[in-house]
């Protein structure tokens, strides 16, 4: 990277955003053919699915207490510990179920994701491949990002699970909300389509901005190691802001 | 060893457990929600206006509960609101001259059915109905009364005494 590059920043910035988009552009010709490579899409759901079900279930569950908590005290205040049910509910699913997923998915799958690509690029494995006429792109940049896209509203889905059972653990286990105004309060206010399925649509999108992140970060990550673990942070880094700037807009857009 | 892979079938009990979850939500947290917990024989009762009341509600006696409402329809023809009560087996000795009215918990707290004991000897069975029923206290109402009664106390008495009938009665 030379100086003139480097005091160009804001050029480089969207250069590299155009290069992000060209780079999806190439995965999505070439997801026809990594489609034939349909156990290595399964064994890539394994890894970066699977895999990721400990932190984002311990965490769901721990955001649905906290969040009970924290909203039993501000509803108390008013009276209205009925309704605690409902924010939590609608907490979840419209906000922080497809946010906090992705946050996490991108620090525990986009940063393995990058780290593997990136080490097959510093290892020549990559060009081992072109060599052979092995297109890297349909064999390894595709199935993991299917995977990604493929694994994140699962993994969502999950999480806002296990926090609506942490929200009612504390809730109703702990402080005393009444089970049935919990349930019924929720059930007479959450809609399937409006606040579930807009979930699994945002958390699409963010599967699908996340994977690409960490493929294109790995892919052209500098075949050092200093190289590798600098693409790696870079991964969480944007990861994180797109996730947020992409939420805003959709929660524009859906509502 | 076959050919299937290792992981194959991890992948497979992780997308179903995605979908389960997903079923999970859809079904208990949305209004499809299954109502029958335990056992339980239903009851109904006719309000002219259940106000702010709600499916799953609790249904106390003396501030205990001992079931929830199962579901609130319009009933053609009288146009009322015709409330099912789900209650728990366990209380099979309600006298069926009990009354039912619609309470607030709280100014603006959730709303339920509060059952009073009557004194007859028979009980209430699955399929009774309550016939003594109170209808939601209306906030807005009560604050109109108000405002009508004792906004113009200056005045004579001819605004103050039209005015409640007619309250009354949209009650």
């Amino acid at each position: 990277m030379n100086t003139a590059v480097r005091r160009n920043w804001l050029l480089n910035g969207i250069a590299q955003v155009g290069e992000c988009g060209l780079f999806f552009l190439e995965i999505l010709i070439a997801l026809p053919k990594s489609l034939r490579h349909s156990r290595e899409i399964c064994r890539q759901v394994w890894f970066v699915g699977a895999m990721s079900l400990v932190i984002v279930m311990t965490c769901g569950l721990f955001v649905g207490m906290v969040l009970a908590l924290q909203l039993y005290y501000t509803l108390s205040i008013f009276g209205g510990t009925a309704a605690l049910g409902t924010v939590v509910a609608l907490s979840l699913f419209r906000e922080l179920g497809p946010v906090v997923t992705a946050l996490l998915f991108a620090g525990r799958a986009g940063t393995a994701v990058t780290a593997e690509i990136g080490l097959m690029r510093a290892t020549d494995q990559i060009d081992a491949m072109e060599m052979m006429a092995v297109d890297p792109i349909a064999y390894v940049v595709a199935p993991r990002y299917l995977a990604g896209v493929i694994a994140m509203p699962l993994l969502m889905c999950l999480f806002n699970a296990l926090g609506i059972l942490g929200g009612h653990l504390v809730g109703v286990t702990w402080l005393g909300v009444d089970n049935g105004t919990f349930w019924g309060n929720m059930t007479s206010t959450v809609d399937l389509w409006k606040d579930i399925i807009d979930g699994v649509w945002k958390s699409l999108a963010f599967g699908a901005v996340v994977t690409l992140i960490a493929v294109y970060q790995g892919y052209n990550a500098p075949p050092t190691s200093e190289g590798v673990a600098y693409s790696t942070t870079r991964t969480v880094v944007f990861s994180a802001i797109v996730i947020l700037a992409v939420d805003f807009v959709m929660t524009a857009f859906l509502t | 060893m076959n050919s299937r892979p290792s992981y194959a079938i991890g992948t497979g009990l992780f997308i179903l457990l995605g979908f389960a979850a997903l079923a999970y939500l859809a079904t208990q947290t949305t209004s499809v929600a299954n109502v029958h917990q335990g056992h339980s024989y239903l009851v109904k009762a006719r309000f002219s206006n259940i106000g702010q009341l709600k499916e799953r509600a609790p249904v106390k006696i003396a501030g205990v509960r001992v079931g929830s409402v199962q579901s609130i329809q319009l009933e053609r023809g009288k146009m009322d609101a015709l409330v099912t009560l789900a209650i728990d087996d366990k209380y099979n000795d309600i006298p069926d001259d009990s009354g039912a009215a619609i309470f607030t918990s709280g100014l603006l707290g959730d709303q339920y059915v509060g059952l009073q004991p009557g004194g007859s000897p028979e009980n209430l069975k699955n399929g009774d109905e309550i016939v003594l029923t109170q209808s939601a206290m209306q906030l807005e109402d009560l604050i109109g009364k108000f405002l009508v009664n004792g906004g113009p106390k200056s005045s004579n008495s001819p605004g103050s005494s039209t005015s409640p009938k007619s309250a009354s009665s949209g009650g």
